[in-house]
């Protein structure tokens, strides 16, 4: 196999990766505070597309609309979250956790049909911002600019995500309310103010991830769906709550996709089950995760 | 001391007087009314085999409709492709269920409550890429189309029955064989097995320490409430006339578990009223529009926040209120 | 009839339990005593199986029980009762206790018998017996705190062990509600003949029906011997009866 074929095949796992990265940190961060998998936030990501889409178009044919769309979007859908958060999910607290994911899951359901009922059922794009519009050539592949944007942006926020988590104020109180929200609450601490933020910001990186895909994938109902089983996947490979397990487990998941293919055509999508099946029996709390208490 | 007895509506025959009363349903209802209820006699099975699990032994699967769709390929390919006479086919589709169910199942009960879901859902979609890729055998995102009827020439030769279409003739066939399973079901419940598996549910930790090896208990729960579900996915292959992919999917997992909630997973017949309920709601709704989903995510909520017991659930409490109100009234 | 010796476990570098080493006699009253975090509950967790100790043995009569699974455990005599009150809460009273009857009796397989034909009798005397006879009918869960433990005794007794193990058997009770439960557990243990072993916060309690005392302190056996002995013991004296002295 020529070395620029397999040098494109990783870059592509790369991206795909990154991606995935950029909407699953969402998602394991939800988990690692508030215990909980929100498979709304695959509808979250179509809204962002949806809403990055909508606002290009507002701002008339003008590609370099494209940044402001972005941020209108990632906007938007932390404003969702927060609205969602606040008025609907926190009555369900404290309930057991089916009737949380049950409730994750109506959300699915009933934005995925307002999307429908908005937007139609077409496919929609967007444009590339012009800046990123070329691309490069490494290692006899070519490389688009966008997708290298992407690949670094990934990291970035992994490092910046971690940070937050680790080092700020916030971050560790975050932490301190997965590990014993009665006893911080106890302490004094605004625990549902620090819910209502994890769910917030959570939101954010979905619109966010959701407008930053657009330029390269089309917009389409169903893609909520098809992204959260692949981001699920990715957070219980890296491990749910561990921003850096999730990081690695994209990592993994996109090099098993793309190399998969090649190995057992036609197999990838059992393989990566597979994986996650693997994973779940041999060790649980996935890659870089702790034991649940 | 004077034993606590059953209240008198635990110990009339339910089953028995609902298959009787599903009897009458070709005789008097339309050609319409006997599809619906043969699609709701086999999701009543379906979901009440996941209820041995959810009410019963309090484990969560997200991955029931793997056993499903496994009863249905098996039956259908051992019908279709190899000829077996249904009175073959249809028992080797729930033990092929319940073997994939002990298999699957030995890794998942080693998990504690939300891994366990994790695992459950990870199986049914390898499955699910096994059924969707396998073309050989069952006929991958094709599917298996054309699933014979079984042969119900005997169903004819029984008095007053002659005359019935095939429809009507597998709908009967179809109710005998789910009121049985559902009698056999509550049965479980009822003994000294099920009662282990409600010490399981209540307080894992009590019950080891009354004796109960719970991780066999569990295995043997969902390899039961496999099979069953396999039953329930036979009869579904052969009344939608094939067996394809997407009954393996996790939405159908997910349709099966809120019928179980709708219904109330707190008594037996709650399930199976969630599954009349959710059937008839989903034909009313989607001759009007195509936003079946929306509405369903309103119910959802709707009874996530104000009716957490389900429809039966629901009835009860009301009933327990009405009973008290008036005592204190009287 | 119960001999741990050496028993060790450690959580990620904390030594929980030093080296404990117990021996019980049979119908002997052993307390467990120590201040909080001197290990009691994980000394009681690692006899009954729900932890594995790093080091050392339990014996059953000479036979080597460590690390049994609990569910084993309990089929070999020994019961237990939980600090935190440990019921089946959606049950009824009676349910509860003829669960653990049957779980006892070797019923769990069959499928084919309805469960509540079985140990009514054995069931409602044993109610009777721990004083729960008119609340038989009532959701467990539904009980009050007091009721409940004594519930929980009832479940414990229901698989006839030999061996009790009670963890905080009055914790949260109030003075005569302790006495009472004090009481209803000598009359049990004496006419069943059971050997018990319980950990307990209460003086009182401790010194007045234990016949054996063991004095824990951050994993380690103190003190052991009788209620005199302990009493007088110095380093006992200076690191947890103070001001009881």
């Amino acid at each position: 196999m020529a070395a620029s074929f397999l040098f494109s095949q990783f870059v592509g796992g790369l991206t795909t990766a990154m991606f995935l990265f950029l909407i699953a940190s969402g998602l394991s961060l939800v988990f690692g505070v508030m215990r909980i998998v929100n498979f709304a936030h695959g509808t979250f990501y179509m809204l962002g597309a949806y809403l990055a889409w909508e606002a290009m178009r507002w701002f008339s044919p003008s590609a370099e609309a494209f940044w402001p769309a972005v941020l209108i979007a990632a906007l938007g859908i932390a404003a969702l979250g927060a609205v969602v958060e606040r008025l609907l999910f926190r009555h369900l607290y404290g309930k057991e956790e089916l009737y949380q994911l049950l409730f994750t899951y109506a959300l699915v359901l009933i934005l995925g049909d307002a999307a429908k009922f908005i937007w139609g059922t077409g496919q929609l794009s967007v444009a590339r911002p012009p800046v990123l519009a070329a691309s490069i050539h490494v290692l006899g592949a070519d490389v688009p600019l966008y997708n290298l944007f992407i690949m670094l942006l990934g990291p970035a926020i992994a490092l910046g995500g971690w940070l937050m988590l680790s080092r700020s104020g916030p971050g560790r109180m975050a932490r301190a309310a997965a590990y014993d929200g009665e006893m911080l609450d106890a302490l004094g601490a605004d625990v549902g103010g620090i819910f209502t933020g994890m769910f917030v910001i959570s939101s954010f990186l979905a619109g966010l991830s959701g407008a930053l895909v657009t330029p390269i994938v089309s917009i389409v109902p169903g893609m909520d769906v098809e992204i959260i089983v692949q981001a699920f996947i990715v957070v219980v490979i890296g491990g749910l709550g561990s921003f850096w397990g999730t990081f690695w487990g994209s990592v993994i998941y996109g090099q098993v996709l793309s190399f998969g293919i090649l190995i057992f055509p036609g197999f990838s999508l059992f393989s990566v089950f597979a994986l996650m099946a693997a994973v779940l029996i041999v060790r649980p709390w996935g890659l870089f995760g702790r034991p649940l208490r | 001391m004077r034993y606590p007895r059953a209240r008198i509506w635990r110990r009339l025959p339910w089953t028995l007087i609902v298959f009787l009363m599903a009897l009458w349903v070709p005789a008097l209802g339309s050609r319409y009314d006997t599809f619906l209820g043969t699609q709701i006699a086999i999701d009543a099975l379906f979901v009440v085999s996941l209820n041995l699990l959810l009410g019963t032994t309090g484990l969560v699967s997200f991955g029931h409709a793997a056993y499903f769709g496994i009863g249905a390929y098996a039956c259908g390919v051992l019908m279709k492709t190899y000829g077996a006479p249904f009175i073959l086919a249809f028992p080797a589709a729930g033990l092929a269920a319940a073997f994939f169910a002990l298999i699957f199942g030995y890794f998942c009960v080693r998990l504690s409550q939300l891994y366990f879901a994790m695992l459950t859902l990870a199986f049914a979609q390898i499955v699910w890429a096994v059924c969707f890729k396998w073309n050989a055998v069952t006929g991958g995102d094709e599917g298996l189309p054309n699933i014979p009827y079984p042969n119900m020439d005997w169903l004819s030769s029984l008095p007053g029955l002659g005359d019935l279409s095939t429809a009507d003739e597998f709908y009967l066939l179809t109710i005998a064989l789910v009121a049985l399973s559902l009698a056999a079901l509550q049965h479980i419940n009822r003994s000294p097995f099920g009662r282990m598996l409600t010490t399981i549910r209540d307080n894992p930790e009590r019950a080891a320490f009354i004796g109960v090896n719970v991780r066999a208990y569990e295995l043997a729960a969902f390899a039961v409430a496999g099979g069953f579900a396999g039953f329930a996915g036979a009869l579904y292959g052969i009344f939608n006339r094939g067996a394809f992919a997407d009954y393996v999917f996790w939405s159908k997992s997910a349709e099966v578990l809120i019928m179980a909630i709708l219904g109330g997973i707190n008594y037996f017949w709650g399930p199976p009223v969630g599954a009349f309920a959710l059937v008839w709601l989903n034909q009313e709704i989607t001759s009007y529009t195509q936003y079946w989903p929306f509405v369903l995510g309103v119910v959802l909520l709707v009874l996530l926040f104000a009716f957490p017991g389900g429809i039966v659930g629901g009835l009860v409490a009301g009933y327990e209120r009405l009973r008290r109100w008036r005592w204190r009234h009287a | 009839m119960l001999d741990i010796r050496g028993l060790t476990k450690t959580f990620a570098g904390f030594v929980a339990v030093d080296s404990v080493s117990l021996r019980v006699e049979t119908q002997q009253i052993t307390a467990v005593i120590g201040p909080n975090g001197a290990g009691k509950s994980t000394f009681f967790n690692l006899i009954t199986g729900h932890l594995r100790p790093d080091r050392g043995q339990v014996l059953l009569d000479g036979r080597d029980i460590t690390g049994t699974p609990p569910h084993r455990i309990c089929r070999m005599g020994i019961g237990r009762s939980f600090q935190r009150t440990n019921i089946f809460p959606r049950l009824s009273v009676f349910e509860n206790v003829q669960a653990a009857l049957l779980a006892h009796r070797g019923r769990g397989r069959d499928f084919w018998s309805r469960s509540d034909e079985f140990f009514r009798d054995e069931a409602a005397d044993l109610l009777q017996s721990i004083g729960l006879g008119p609340q038989a009918a009532a959701t467990a869960g539904t009980l009050s705190y007091g009721n409940q433990k004594q519930l929980e005794l009832g479940i414990a007794l229901a698989s006839e062990p030999s061996v009790l193990l009670l963890d905080e058997p009055t914790a949260g009770m109030s003075a005569s509600e302790t006495r009472d439960a004090i009481r209803l557990l000598e009359r049990i243990a004496a006419k069943r003949g059971l050997t018990l072993v319980f950990t307990e916060h209460d003086m009182e309690v401790v010194f007045g029906i234990a016949e054996k005392i063991a004095v824990l302190h951050q994993g380690r056996v103190l003190a052991e011997g009788t209620p005199a002995e302990v009493r007088r013991d110095p380093e006992v004296r200076r690191v947890y009866l103070g001001e009881h002295a």
